[in-house]
């Protein structure tokens, strides 16, 4: 098992050198003459040299890559080229636990709604209830994040004022600030999240009651209940695992667009913000961090999925 | 066996007619494509108003004048939604077929001859996969800047690798098999085995993907627009007059919901539409 664990990590932090040097290069690929993109026009002469030093262009690619490969080795993204010039890391930092709060609301909020949904739809197969948890779980698929978003502060923020429309409150100025700020998010994140775990579920589960050991289990004289939760469940939730990690992806690229409805100064509002302002460093750091994140879920979702299914490991 | 599937025994369009004269939902979900797909045909003539034209009538709730209302500008609403069709089914569908072609090449070729092609193929593949599909796209805008073309490239490149996979894993499964051992006693090409044999075959699971991936590109070219990463900020698309109308939402509900709703409604019909094809084509759920 440490092997294979071992041999994740290795993997996943492979993954992430190469990211790195994606998002690298990838900002050497703009179009035209990327200083004066982000000067946006208005820089002088001098302006625009000073820019040059700073970002360490007047230098040969290889040794910018190496510059910059090992600072953030060391933690350190350069600076913003925009306001105040803060550096990179600190506002990552910053928005960082902002956008990890929101995923992990999302992420509870997710799976309250689906596993219950996933269960009751694969037990009463082909019923109302089954076909009512469909139509919504396509629903929940179709709707566009920040649509839904807008929607709900409508309704619960602007008229029935019942919580922020906006705004992040920090967990430190207490649960129930930070909590209420992220209900809304939360929601209209993990709405197509939920969809798509309770339709994985139900399918698992249908695969898993169909077994011999759940004919057995069943022939026992077990009641339905313990039958579903205690013998049907536990297989079933294995292959939603990882779907989990894939699943993660939506709820991140959810998290960047709802950010910038709620005007939450997370990783995906900082990241838009800096694409707007072409404040390329901040951006290269941003998409870096964000795909830190997918990978170390999937990561994460790898060993876990080692630890239950032992098969897996040697595969 | 005595619990078969009826429709195992049924092939081709009869397959088909069987199949979507059960699935209910199949032929709302194509008569609500077919609507979005005329409005998009004919916006100059199914429009009401100019969609860019401003007016004093500002604001103006849903009236028999304007059915859907007017924005902040005076605009006409519905005109606008209508206008946006074209920009949204269009980016859907050029989208999909540009990545359906890249990632099936790319993927067949990797299947097919396995190796070093195999390896470079899949190692692009794999490093595509650490990134979400929607943050490839936000961050190609950002390298290459916004506009109708960019968006289009950002989008399709960020489906690329899951055609390329779906692609790959077909072919794999395919070419051990005795047809094309046959096409090569024959004296086929590589190039007529892999795309006169084995692609008609694997033809069932991309057409199920393609068409899952047409809702996607379409929810993920409203993001791009209401983001402000869109097209450009003059041509009115669904994700750009959301954005636009989302300060006034508290006085003026109908630019928050409307936009959104013919979002979800063609999104809607066409994950409908995918899942019926998944039936009918009987293909499995977790190939993809």
């Amino acid at each position: 098992m440490l092997d294979y664990i071992f041999r994740r990590i290795i993997g996943a932090f492979l993954v992430m050198l190469a990211v790195a040097t994606l998002v690298f290069f990838m900002l050497r690929l703009v179009p035209g003459d990327p200083i004066a993109a982000m000067l946006a026009d208005a820089g002088s002469e001098e302006a625009r040299d000073a820019m040059i030093r700073r970002l360490g262009f007047d230098k040969p690619v290889p040794i910018q890559f190496l510059k910059w490969f090992g600072g953030m080795l060391q933690g350190d993204l350069g600076n913003s080229i925009y306001g105040s010039n803060q550096p990179v890391t600190r506002i990552l930092a910053e928005s960082l636990p902002r956008t990890l709060s929101l995923a992990f609301i999302s992420f509870i909020i997710a799976l309250l709604i689906a596993v219950p949904a996933g269960i009751i739809s694969a037990a009463k197969k082909n019923t109302t209830a089954d076909n009512a948890f469909s139509f919504f779980a396509f629903l929940g698929l179709s709707m566009p994040d920040f649509w839904l978003a807008i929607l709900l502060i409508i309704v619960f923020a602007a008229n029935l004022q019942w919580l922020p429309a906006i705004g992040y409150s920090p967990i430190s100025e207490g649960l129930w600030p930070w909590f209420s700020h992220l209900i809304l998010p939360s929601i209209a994140v993990g709405t197509g999240f939920s969809a798509i775990i309770a339709r994985m579920i139900r399918s698992s589960m249908l695969e898993v009651l169909k077994a011999d050991y759940m004919r057995f289990a069943a022939s026992k004289g077990l009641s339905d209940s313990t039958l579903l939760l205690r013998h049907a469940l536990p297989n079933a939730l294995i292959p939603v695992i990882t779907v989990i990690g894939i699943a993660f992806a939506l709820l991140i690229s959810g998290a960047v667009v709802v950010e910038n409805v709620f005007a939450i100064k997370g990783l995906g509002r900082v990241l838009i913000q800096g694409i707007l302002n072409r404040d390329y460093p901040v951006v290269q750091g941003a998409v870096l961090v964000v795909s830190a994140i997918f990978v170390f879920t999937n990561l994460l979702v790898d060993i876990l999925y080692g630890l239950i299914d032992p098969r897996i490991r040697y595969s | 066996m005595l619990n078969k599937e009826p429709t195992e025994n049924l092939k081709g369009i009869s397959r088909f007619r069987f199949i979507f004269s059960r699935d209910k939902k199949a032929p709302i979900a194509i008569s609500v494509i077919l609507i979005f797909l005329l409005s998009a045909l004919f916006a100059p003539w199914l429009a009401p108003y100019d969609p860019n034209e401003m007016t004093l009538d500002m604001m103006s709730a849903p009236s028999k004048l304007h059915l859907l209302g007017t924005d902040d500008l005076g605009r006409d609403l519905l005109s606008r939604i209508i206008w946006g069709t074209q920009i949204s089914l269009f980016v859907g569908v050029s989208t999909v077929f540009i990545s359906l072609v890249l990632g099936v090449i790319l993927g067949v070729v990797a299947g097919y001859y396995g190796g070093w092609a195999d390896m470079i193929i899949m190692r692009y593949i794999d490093l595509q996969w650490a990134f979400p599909n929607f943050i490839i796209a936000v961050y190609l805008v950002a390298v290459f800047g916004t506009g109708l073309l960019n968006v289009i490239v950002a989008i399709s490149l960020a489906f690329l690798d899951d055609f390329a996979r779906v692609a790959r894993s077909m072919v794999l499964t395919l070419k051990e098999q005795q047809f094309v051992e046959a096409a090569r006693t024959n004296g086929s090409s590589n190039f007529r085995i892999m795309f006169k044999h084995i692609l008609p075959n694997a033809a069932a699971p991309l057409i199920v993907q393609a068409t899952v991936c047409v809702s996607y590109a379409i929810l993920g070219e409203a993001s791009l627009s209401f983001l402000g990463l869109g097209v450009s900020a003059n041509t009115p698309t669904w994700g750009l007059i959301l954005a636009d109308g989302r300060s006034f939402i508290s006085q003026a509900w109908w630019l928050g919901v409307y936009p959104g709703l013919a979002i979800m409604l063609i999104v809607l019909s066409i994950n409908f539409l995918g899942d019926s094809l998944r039936d009918t084509l009987d293909v499995k759920e977790n190939l993809l």
